[in-house]
């Protein structure tokens, strides 16, 4: 079992309200994952500059990363801390290098995500302590989606627990087992994408990522995914100016999604909407298996 | 009428109290924002409205109870009804009516996938449509459809009745049409009529039902022992 969240904001007044709304969602989604939670906001970056977010920084590493960072983009960029990850903001050219410096740095530092909107924080415990160490409450930005996670096929660990971000600005929420996920690995790390843990869900956000890559739409990569992918899953799947819903055609894993004029918003339970502005009047409805929504604010 | 609020009662206290409660007394539950197992296990003749959206197993193994959800429900709504009535206003989510044995289970908007599954001789009425693989292994009883019904339907049914009004994407195994007698049109009758449904005639029903090769011994298969 787990909890998967996902708001998307239609209203932008609504924008400072992102991170709170989707805390309350987040947590209410509690007894759905209680080992472990992440969340994916987007909330938009300077033009010509980049996001990444790295996690594994402490008081004994964040100073010689800093620095390191700084050297190779000239200085012209910015580092924000909160908890144990960095948000690394830097000019789009230097995006290779500032990649390659995180992967050799070492010392339990590991890359979350890059792109020109989002950023990803995860760790183990509670979801309200997640939240909280990372001040979630306090977040604005465009959408979010989160996951509460109960683990069933890996570790309980920071690396284990959702979103898992694959390719640029993406990202993937995964309630669900995949069966077939140590052969479709295999094949993607031939075509030469990167896998950092053994999950079976990294495995959905490269497969997505790897479609994409190949200039699919996301609707389409994600109906390739039906016959592709083996096993139970509801996914949501985040991208810079949007997010997706996909269910397997079996549908054993709940979703709910409701919208109204402000937002669209899915949750594995309704109960994480009783908090949301105007639920009373959304229209309220239950996605159906094997059919890709979708929601985007034009770019 | 009393009315419990949510906000301020805890679910255990709710049930433990309508669960005891005597017969003939009106109970309104606000705020439910989507709890799991509301109004669960009652067993006498109590009328329930729930002003709100439930969670899963809303009225689960209801006895003699009426109890209207002015909202959606979620998974297993009247899952396991004995007897009574649950009527939901909304749409439910799957596995509605699960393995109930009696009583009459009305849902105004669609049911989601696996409605009906084992259902052992609850009513169903559903105004809507209904999700894939409806009615799974159901034994004894009646699933009226006025909309259209998914992926197989019936499959491997045993003795449920299944009426459809609109289009069935496709049967599952051992479920065949079967012809529409001057008694299961009466059937139908008389459940839309409990149900309140005025706008559907019974004679635009089909029927569906066991052809009944799975669950009867085949003699081809005595060598097996």
């Amino acid at each position: 079992m787990c909890g998967i969240v996902g708001l998307f904001l239609k209203n932008r007044a609504l924008e400072p309200e992102l991170g709170r709304l989707t805390s309350q969602m987040l947590k209410t989604m509690t007894e759905r994952g209680p080992d472990s939670a992440g969340f994916a906001v987007y909330n938009g970056a300077g033009a010509g500059q980049r996001k990444m977010t790295v996690r594994g920084l402490s008081d004994g590493n964040i100073g010689p990363f800093e620095a390191g960072f700084l050297e190779i983009i000239g200085g012209s960029g910015e580092v924000h801390k909160r908890h144990d990850h960095v948000i690394l903001i830097y000019a789009a050219e230097y995006e290779p290098a500032v990649r390659a410096y995180v992967d050799m740095f070492d010392d339990g530092v590991a890359f979350a995500s890059s792109g020109e909107s989002i950023e990803l924080y995860k760790g183990v415990g509670l979801p309200e302590h997640v939240a909280s160490r990372f001040a979630l409450e306090k977040m604005s930005g465009t959408h979010a989606i989160g996951h509460t996670r109960m683990a069933t096929e890996s570790a309980v660990t920071v690396a284990g627990a959702h979103p898992f971000s694959t390719g640029p600005d993406q990202c993937l929420v995964h309630n669900g087992s995949l069966s077939n996920h140590n052969s479709l690995r295999r094949q993607l790390v031939r075509e030469g994408l990167r896998f950092e843990t053994e999950n079976d869900s990294e495995v959905a956000a490269g497969y997505l990522s790897w479609r994409l890559s190949k200039g699919e739409k996301l609707d389409q990569a994600l109906k390739a995914s039906l016959n592709d992918l083996d096993g139970f899953y509801t996914f949501v799947v985040g991208t810079r100016d949007g997010f997706a819903v996909l269910r397997d055609p079996v549908a054993c894993k709940p979703a709910v999604m409701a919208e109204t004029d402000d937002y669209v918003a899915f949750a594995s339970e309704y109960r994480s909407f009783a908090g949301l502005p105007g639920i009373a009047s959304a229209e309220v409805f239950e996605p159906e298996p094997q059919r890709v929504y979708h929601w985007e604010h034009a770019a | 009428m009393q009315t419990i609020d949510l906000n301020t009662t805890t679910l255990r206290e709710l049930n433990s109290r309508l669960q005891t409660e005597s017969a003939g007394t009106q109970w309104t539950i606000s705020n439910p924002n989507g709890r799991h197992a509301l109004a669960v296990g009652l067993t006498q003749p109590l009328e329930v409205a729930i002003e709100g959206h439930a969670g899963y197993y809303a009225a689960g193994m209801n006895q003699q109870a009426s109890v209207v959800i002015n909202g959606n429900a979620g998974q297993g709504v009247a899952e396991n009804m004995m007897s009574g009535r649950v009527h939901v206003k909304g749409n439910a989510s799957s596995s509605a009516g699960a393995t109930a044995h009696g009583g009459l289970l009305v849902i105004d908007g669609d049911a989601g996938a696996r409605c009906g599954i084992s259902m052992k001789g609850v009513d169903i009425v559903v105004r809507g449509s209904i999700g894939h693989m409806s009615a799974f292994m159901a034994q004894s009883g009646n699933l009226v459809v006025c909309g259209d019904a998914g992926e197989a339907l019936g499959d491997s049914l045993y003795e449920t009745r299944i009426f459809v009004r609109g289009k069935v994407r496709s049967l599952g195994a051992d479920c065949e049409e079967k012809e529409m007698k001057p008694e299961d049109r009466a059937i139908v009758a008389t459940l839309l009529e409990q149900a309140g449904v005025t706008d559907c005639k019974p004679e635009d029903f089909r029927l569906y039902g066991s052809a009944r090769t799975l669950y009867h011994f085949h003699v081809d298969n005595a060598s097996a022992y």
